[in-house]
């Protein structure tokens, strides 16, 4: 059994209240962090490995270490925009566990010497907004947040800012923008967000996992907590597996594990008599991986190594019942609609792939098709200021490397049906007397 | 009340077409007297703005708080806002129109988004929504749409009814959801997905009784 730090006995009645929370040790491990140096609180999240549970990835303690020192205002953001197809695993913490994320918040914080934090909640989550909201006010009124807590020299503001419904603002720099008062856009970077972020200011955005993992780091200490998990990608993570599963939901589990335990073991696998035909390892942004791939290892380097990702950590299953096409297409409209429209690559990207993909559909494609479609996504990959076209571009790309026979006789079928397939167009040629 | 014109995967579609009225000069920051803001709205966009070091980062709530209030971001909605912001009108409708959750033309009381993205599609939301829409198709009250990734895959194909997410919802749930919905009930207490229980079998040591 998987060892679990962020569900344990999640659904404990009132477990969203700080009574119960502090009744099982809750905000120990910040009086543990204040008996500590802030640099010393670093050490341990350096010493955990702990990588960004967001989707890219990255080590949390370096971010951290990238804040510049010294007195200026500073701020942390806790990204709770969670909005990555198939992701749903901030929402399970922020429901029924919001004091584990105010607790690593508050940690975070203390460590980076920070003075303003905001929780940006995308605002579809309204249950989990208020939920959160109730108990940022309780730890307020318990002293956990607000001027010198718990004596130490941490004064800290939290507000809950709840978003509006749109993808981008999950992107950092959109984010930014949004929690700004402004349309959601995402920034040239650099300047990153740890020098030039939130008002300018130096910013730390941290997605509500990754902090919500930090009381444990701090309990347990960094090393012992970097001993879980493989060497590069430490502890436990939450996956959300969804799609054609029996059994979908938030799972813990240890990373490094072989994927088919997961898809499998704890979801169940697809409907008796069904087969996997291809699942997406992180998100609908990441490229797809087929049945071949169920040993890979669940972690970030075993998904890069077999040329996908980790992502959000979302599994989402597609059996053999589905056509690629509708896949494909499901996946090109939601970057069209929820592209910001800034940069060229990927709003005509998104905009003709969808194009492309439909004309497939009604018999207007010709496997010259598919080659436009691949190039389309390659120049869109690396040309934008934020990712959401490259989002697009790496499944698609990857669906058509893999199902590109299937494409091609989906495309054939489709001129037959409308009577401009290669058997009528040899016979017009043939009337014409043209070969 | 006028049809929204809307893509086919539900969201508004853009006013591209609308020409500006040129001889018009832009609105300026509205003059307080001469908008009445009513009281409740304006301390509670006052209590957002003190949140923030920058006021103008009130623009979201205050425009949740307005369309709770009117029921959508209507022109006067939007000038009470800029009245007690002080910024422009404009600057409001570019936010609003921006976010998939500001409604900038008239709406139903009843909001209920249907989740049509990959995972909820997998599992049959593409014929739920059809035949939601044809349930609701003379019902002004209830605004349906079609919404992205609702971050509710372990219920789907689901919906967010009011805010409240429900699901996995089938065919034959829409006509008892809907009355619920006109009634002003707790919508499908057995589907809410506030009350579900982790999937993760490891998760709880003990049996906790049900929420």
């Amino acid at each position: 059994m998987t060892e679990h730090l962020l569900f344990v006995d999640i659904d404990e009645p009132g477990l969203n209240t700080l009574a119960v929370y502090e009744r099982r040790g809750g905000y120990s491990a910040l009086r543990r962090a204040f008996s500590m140096a802030p640099e010393a609180v670093l050490d341990e999240l350096l010493a955990s490995g702990v990588r960004g549970r967001g989707g890219a990835g990255f080590a949390m303690g370096k971010k951290v270490s990238f804040l510049p020192k010294g007195g200026m205002d500073k701020y942390l953001v806790c990204n709770a925009d969670e909005s990555e197809p198939g992701t749903f695993k901030d929402r399970e913490i922020m429901q029924k566990n919001p004091h584990m994320l105010i607790e690593g918040l508050i940690i975070a914080a203390y460590a980076a010497g920070i003075t303003r934090s905001f929780i940006y909640i995308r605002g579809e989550y309204a249950q989990q907004a208020d939920i959160l909201e109730a108990a940022v006010e309780e730890a307020r009124r318990a002293g956990y947040i607000g001027e010198r807590i718990l004596g130490s020299d941490l004064s800290l503001s939290l507000w809950v800012h709840r978003g509006a419904g749109a993808y981008i603002c999950g992107e950092e720099t959109g984010l930014l923008d949004s929690l700004e008062g402004k349309r959601g856009n995402p920034r040239l970077k650099p300047p990153f967000p740890a020098n030039q972020g939130l008002y300018q200011g130096p910013t730390l955005i941290n997605n509500v996992e990754t902090l919500a993992t930090v009381p444990s780091i701090l309990r347990l200490g960094g090393e012992a907590y970097a001993k879980l998990g493989t060497e590069t990608s430490t502890g436990t993570k939450l996956v959300s597996v969804s799609g054609h599963v029996q059994r979908p939901g938030n799972y813990e589990i240890e990373l490094g594990i072989p994927s088919r335990e997961i898809i499998y073991g704890l979801a169940g696998g697809p409907p008796p008599g069904r087969s996997i035909k291809c699942w997406f390892p992180g998100g609908s942004s990441s490229p797809v991986l087929t049945a071949d791939d169920l040993d890979v290892g669940y972690d970030f380097d075993s998904m890069a190594k077999a040329g996908s990702m980790l992502g959000s950590g979302a599994i989402i299953v597609v059996d053999d019942s589905t056509p690629i096409l509708d896949v494909a297409l499901k996946v090109a409209k939601f970057y069209r609609h929820e592209s910001c429209g800034k940069c060229t690559p990927c709003r005509e990207g998104t905009n003709w792939t969808v194009k492309m993909l439909e004309r497939i559909g009604t018999g207007e494609a010709t496997p010259m098709d598919i080659e436009i479609m691949a190039s389309v996504q390659e120049h869109i990959i690396g040309n934008c200021l934020c990712v959401l076209g490259d989002a697009m571009a790496m499944p698609i790309g990857s669906m058509i490397a893999k199902f590109r026979g299937e494409f091609e006789a989906t495309i054939e079928a489709a001129r037959e049906r409308y009577g401009l397939g290669v058997a009528a167009t040899n016979g017009v040629l043939a009337a014409q007397g043209a070969h | 009340m006028s049809s929204v014109p809307r893509f086919e995967h539900g969201s508004r579609v853009p006013g591209w077409d609308d020409a500006a009225d040129l001889t018009k000069d832009p609105a300026e920051v509205p003059d307080p007297a001469l908008v009445a803001v009513p009281e409740a709205l304006r301390s509670e966009i006052e209590a957002e703005m003190a949140k923030y070091p920058e006021r103008h980062s009130a623009a979201l709530p205050a425009l949740h708080a307005a369309q709770r209030v009117h029921g959508w971001c209507s022109p006067e909605a939007l000038d009470q806002v800029a009245c007690v912001m002080r910024v422009t009108p404009a600057y409001l409708e570019s936010v609003a129109t921006f976010y998939d959750m500001f409604d900038t033309t008239p709406v139903g009381r009843h909001h209920v988004y249907v989740c049509t993205n990959i995972s909820c599609s997998l599992c049959g939301a593409d014929e739920l929504y059809a035949a939601f829409s044809e349930a609701v198709a003379d019902d002004a009250d209830v605004s349906l749409r079609s919404f992205e990734c609702l971050g509710a895959c372990d219920i789907a194909p689901m919906a967010s009814v009011d805010g409240v997410y429900v699901g996995p919802l089938a065919v034959a749930d829409i006509a008892p959801l809907l009355e619920d919905v006109r009634a002003g009930r707790d919508v499908l207490p057995d589907k809410q997905l506030i009350r579900r229980p982790v999937a993760d079998p490891g998760a709880n040591t003990r049996d906790f009784p049900a929420r």
